[in-house]
């Protein structure tokens, strides 16, 4: 979807204005912990994937998007899921009471560590031969589904070349949409010029991951 | 996709979009009693979840990667062909570490890493990402402007050298390898990993050296 998130090349957005490294906390507010680990937490129930998780705070309003802080939209986001896939009704999450117990069992802390070193690989075995090679040329499609998708806005139609092949990944497109099914993952560079015209640097490049339905040959 | 239900429940979506949201602090709080009520999060678990990531998993297990890299040379080779792997025989493995490809800053090529769609990053080596790197800002200019994101860093690219800017689109989290500091030869690998600051693992600046450790 062409939401607030695909921010690449996006204007008028400011000044990084970092912290410095050494003075910067983790978590700037003590509600920022919560709500990392809530969302942790609440992932590991298992009744979403990680598209579903990024497709669900790509789809609040792009004002609410943009105006929110980082820990806002994942507190959107889960929220929408927790109502979604019915773990809470909309009525809870109003009064922020509970009128029944649910049928899922939580993480437990000492299940915890085990959790996030296994985390959750992607790769999959190949369905057939990749149809791209190291070195061809390449288009991104140039297509703007409603749904998620994981091709930014600024390579839709621009032509690069495979620079590796990952192999066989979940395809985070059809995820996001509960369809688990692996494709061919590539690293595609586009040159800088090619995609940002005369006001790029000569020489330089983006590297993108792309799936093979991402792409044509060119 | 329909968001007919929106209007009803999401708490986040306001109407008047010039009215301040409230309180995240109090939403966070009243949502983490719902949840517990239910019995769908344990809080002691979320303890441990923070904790993980405040004060046990962080840049430093980067840093101990890129000085290994630095002294050792079959590691690099390893690290550069088989990241997941090289990284892994460290103990460093799982959540948005699972695919890992690191990539190297020579007298040729500056790298840089961004998300420009969410946040991705490599967690079981930098930890969680900093608030700049997640900022709408960065996400926008990285790989558009990547030369003037690194002036405001106070790194100046030569322009014969050619940056590579890793926009991570799928679940392939990118670590920096940067260049070992001048004037450090015959330095521990612990006292090398001092020098591999966050931020030159993310390929906004380069490593410290070693005066400016100092």
């Amino acid at each position: 979807m062409n939401g607030a998130h695909d921010l690449g090349g996006t204007h008028g957005l400011g000044p990084v204005g970092a912290e410095p490294e050494s003075v910067e906390p983790v978590f700037h507010h003590a509600w920022e912990r919560r709500a990392f680990a809530l969302t942790l937490a609440c992932g590991f129930l298992g009744q979403w994937n990680i598209d579903e998780s990024r497709h669900a705070r790509e789809r609040q309003h792009p004002v609410n998007y943009l105006r929110n802080s980082y820990y806002e939209n994942w507190m959107a986001g889960l929220s929408r899921l927790l109502v979604e896939k019915g773990l809470v009704t909309a009525e809870e999450l109003d009064r922020g009471r509970s009128s029944s117990l649910a049928e899922l069992e939580p993480v437990r802390a000492d299940g915890v560590e085990a959790l996030l070193r296994r985390g959750g690989p992607v790769d999959v075995p190949a369905r057939g031969e990749a149809r791209f090679a190291v070195g061809d040329t390449v288009r991104a499609n140039h297509d703007h589904p409603a749904g998620h998708t994981r091709v930014p806005r600024y390579v839709r139609g621009r032509t690069g070349t495979v620079a590796e092949h990952h192999g066989c990944h979940v395809f985070a497109d059809a995820n996001a949409h509960g369809q688990r099914r692996g494709e061919h993952l590539y690293s595609v560079r586009f040159e800088a010029s090619s995609l940002w015209g005369r006001s790029a640097g000569g020489r330089d490049a983006v590297y993108v991951d792309l799936w093979e339905p991402h792409l044509e040959r060119a | 996709m329909s968001d007919d239900h929106e209007h009803h429940h999401d708490h986040d979506h306001d109407h008047d979009h010039t009215e301040p949201p409230p309180d995240p602090a109090l939403r966070v709080k009243a949502l983490e009693s719902l949840l517990v009520e239910k019995g769908l999060v344990d809080p002691a678990a979320l303890d441990v979840f923070i904790d993980t990531y405040e004060h046990r998993v962080g840049p430093r297990n980067g840093a101990r990667v890129v000085a290994r890299a630095w002294t050792d040379a079959a590691f690099r080779e390893r690290l550069l062909s088989d990241a997941t792997a090289a990284i892994a025989s460290m103990d460093y493995i799982g959540r948005q570490g699972e695919h890992m490809k690191v990539v190297e800053n020579t007298d040729t090529v500056h790298n840089l890493v961004v998300c420009t769609l969410c946040s991705c990053y490599p967690w079981p080596v930098l930890g969680l990402p900093p608030a700049w790197y997640k900022s709408a800002p960065y996400r926008a200019r990285a790989v558009a402007d990547p030369r003037g994101v690194l002036a405001e860093f106070g790194t100046r690219i030569d322009d014969h050298v050619e940056v590579r800017v890793w926009d991570s689109t799928a679940e392939m989290r990118y670590l920096v390898l940067p260049r070992r500091p001048e004037g450090t030869d015959g330095m521990s690998e612990e006292a090398l990993a001092g020098l591999v600051t966050r931020n030159s693992m993310i390929g906004v600046e380069p490593a410290r050296s070693p005066e400016a450790a100092r």
